[in-house]
């Protein structure tokens, strides 16, 4: 097991005739057995055609049904990336993943507001998108910093959950799956949520979380952590020399009204029983302790 | 991105949102003249700058008489106002709003966010206006109220209707409040606002119900689709480097230390400057050049830090996955070249071809100083912005 993904889903791009689309493709394809995962595109402009081999279709809906693809990922420019996903909710896809940096708000709110009550989860936007290591990798990350293992990766940022990893790494811990849920302030799965499946996950020993500046999805987890987690977590906080009223970069990251600061949040996780670290240098070696 | 608070009120007035006469007024003469224009006996005189907290800064005044308003335009314009908003440094007026003065009975307060919780707009609203929202949201916080937009549906009459008797306006202007309440929801929605501020909203002589100020921000990722609100900014009132930055879509900002970070990613930035402060040094920015390091951005970004005349060291913290560390190399060192560095660099590479990217740092002949991790990179740095 692992979280959400693994060799057996079945991925369908959306956006694959684009520069980033197809370049993500083709090293997501060729990461473990991306081969047999990536089994479809999406362009509504060019269905018949397809790309190195794999089929491109006009909808998601007939990507689904023609080749039985229950994962999208989505690599569509800002304006129309709502509608794509959109699209893969109202196709029924079991997950939705999107890449897409810079989608307006207003659109997530209403994409958000037409997925209550459906099945699909997503994953972003914004984000580097989910990756069980040795089986498949769906997103930007580098596949080859990472080895399977036994724990879960749950992060806000893109370079800093691979700065996590590679700190894991140097303690020799392989990752059971890692997911980036993106910086946006709008968005689809939060920590708390990939934490419960973590939590439930047979091959995840332990968690690292980490978060940001903005918002109070950390605070959220970590109070449903306090009651319910029964494995170790360890977390650090970006952004404690944070001024406010600042955007730091991801449209979320931005403390207002006095809430959102590190410093809180990591006071939360700590009342909570979590182990925090207040040097990002130390995430990989602070999980390991509590092995 | 922010805008004026002549300018967000011109907005909102499309939406049926009643305010005060006001002519926006950029010299002495053309405030007197714009007082004249508007008529009446009293004016309210008020700087127009982005940050809040005016009024506190001595920014906004009340005129009894034409030769008032003159006084008060020639204090105001050019004056350098210091709010809790705009940092020790101040921001200098150049534009006045001149406005018809109202006789005001009672203040509330009304604002809008994005409800990051509820993924939805949450509409705000106090009896307790005209104050720091914030405090009021600190102290008293059973005297605000909270409803959630359905974004399809938009604020309903009931809710209006609801939020308006909770904060104490009077039965004889709730029709008015209402439309004033859904004018505002459709404002924020149609222009793909992030933020909005109506404080204070005033019950006027008369029974009537005005948005006394107005604050609009907007959503940056949705300009695209509002060239009528890209044309309302005013550069005067942003951090010039800041502007230069977004020129070259590299998100900077400048901090008050002396020791420069240069990362790919935000969150990685973010955790660079922690992590120089944890090792007792001080960042002197946030400057995130994103996925696509080239030699052109990392140029750029170099310019930008050694603006600061304060600086006395840089940091490069990179994890090249998709871009190789080998071309991020390549990239520093040219950019070095090009800038002439005078203040020591500490790079730490890590991902892709990181030996490779190691290599051309050494063989450059530059002197710089190569980092293994995150946290010997900053104890390099600090050490050296220390001797420097």
């Amino acid at each position: 097991m692992s979280i959400l993904i693994d060799r057996n889903s079945r991925v369908m791009t959306q956006g694959i005739t684009g520069k980033t689309g197809q370049f993500h493709t083709r090293m997501c394809r060729d990461y473990a057995n991306g081969k047999a995962c990536f089994v479809a595109g999406v362009n509504p402009r060019k269905p018949g055609e397809d790309f190195e081999g794999i089929p491109v279709y006009a909808t998601v809906k007939e990507a689904k049904q023609q080749t039985g693809a229950n994962v999208s990922v989505i690599y569509v420019p800002p304006p129309f990336a709502a509608a794509a996903i959109d699209e893969a909710v109202e196709a029924e896809l079991d997950l939705v993943i999107c890449i897409t940096e810079g989608i307006p708000v207003r659109d997530m709110i209403r994409s958000r507001y037409k997925m209550q009550d459906k099945k699909t989860r997503l994953i972003g936007p914004n984000c580097p998108g989910i990756i069980t290591p040795d089986e498949i990798k769906i997103g930007i990350m580098p596949g080859y910093i990472h080895k399977k293992g036994r724990i879960g990766v749950v992060s806000r940022s893109g370079t800093l959950t691979y700065e996590a990893v590679a700190q894991l790494m140097a303690f020799g811990l392989g990752q059971s799956t890692c997911i980036g849920i993106g910086g946006d302030p709008v968005n689809g799965l939060k920590h708390l949520d990939v934490m419960q499946l973590f939590n439930n996950d047979d091959e995840t020993d332990a968690v690292l979380m980490v978060g940001e500046i903005g918002g109070s999805d950390e605070e959220d987890c970590a109070r449903w952590m306090k009651e319910n987690m029964r494995k170790p977590v360890v977390g650090f906080i970006a952004g404690v020399t944070a001024p406010p009223g600042k955007r730091m970069g991801h449209a979320g990251a931005i403390i207002s009204g006095g809430k959102g600061t590190a410093q809180e949040k990591l006071e939360v996780m700590e009342s909570c029983g979590i182990k925090i670290t207040r040097n990002p240098a130390e995430m990989g070696k602070l999980l390991k302790s509590v092995l | 991105m922010k805008i004026h608070e002549y300018q967000a009120k011109a907005i909102l007035q499309k939406y049926g949102v009643v305010t005060p006469k006001g002519i926006v007024s950029f010299s002495v003469d053309e405030a007197v003249n714009a007082a004249k224009q508007l008529g009446g006996e009293l004016w309210a005189v008020k700087a127009q700058i982005y940050a809040g907290g005016r009024g506190k800064g001595g920014g906004v005044k009340v005129a009894r008489s034409l030769d008032e308003v003159r006084q008060q335009a020639g204090d105001i314009l050019g004056m350098r106002l210091v709010t809790h908003q705009t940092g020790p440094e101040g921001q200098v007026v150049h534009r006045l709003f001149i406005e018809q003065g109202v006789k005001i009975e009672k203040e509330f307060y009304v604002g809008m966010v994005v409800d990051r919780r509820q993924q939805r707009v949450c509409l705000m609203a106090s009896s307790e206006g005209g104050m720091d929202i914030e405090k009021v949201a600190a102290e008293t916080p059973d005297k605000i109220y909270k409803v959630f937009i359905d974004p399809i549906t938009g604020l309903s009459l009931q809710q209006a209707e609801n939020i308006a008797k909770k904060i104490g306006i009077p039965m004889q202007c709730m029709s008015q409040a209402v439309a004033l309440l859904q004018g505002l929801y459709r404002a924020f929605d149609d222009t793909d606002a992030s933020l909005l501020e109506i404080n204070p909203l005033g019950l006027v002589a008369g029974d009537q119900v005005m948005a006394l100020d107005a604050k609009l921000n907007f959503d940056d990722n949705a300009l695209f689709r509002h060239p009528e609100i890209v044309a309302l900014r005013d550069l005067d009132e942003e951090d010039p480097v800041e502007i230069e930055a977004s020129k070259h879509e590299l998100s900077y900002i400048p901090l008050d230390g002396n020791i420069g970070c240069l990362v790919n990613g935000a969150g990685l930035a973010m955790a660079t400057m922690d992590i120089i402060k944890l090792y007792g040094g001080n960042p002197a920015n946030f400057l995130d050049v994103g996925g696509g390091a080239t030699v052109e951005k990392v140029t750029e970004a170099f310019k930008l830090m050694l603006r600061n005349s304060k600086l006395q060291a840089i940091l490069v913290n990179i994890f090249g996955g998709i871009m190789k560390c080998d071309v991020i190399a390549q990239g520093v060192v040219a950019a070095a070249r090009e800038v002439q560095l005078t203040v020591p660099l500490v790079v730490r590479l890590e991902g892709t071809n990181v030996d490779l990217g190691k290599k051309i740092l050494t063989d450059s002949g530059l002197p710089i100083i190569s980092a293994d991790n995150m946290a010997d990179a900053a104890q390099k740095v600090v050490n050296a912005a220390r001797i420097h």
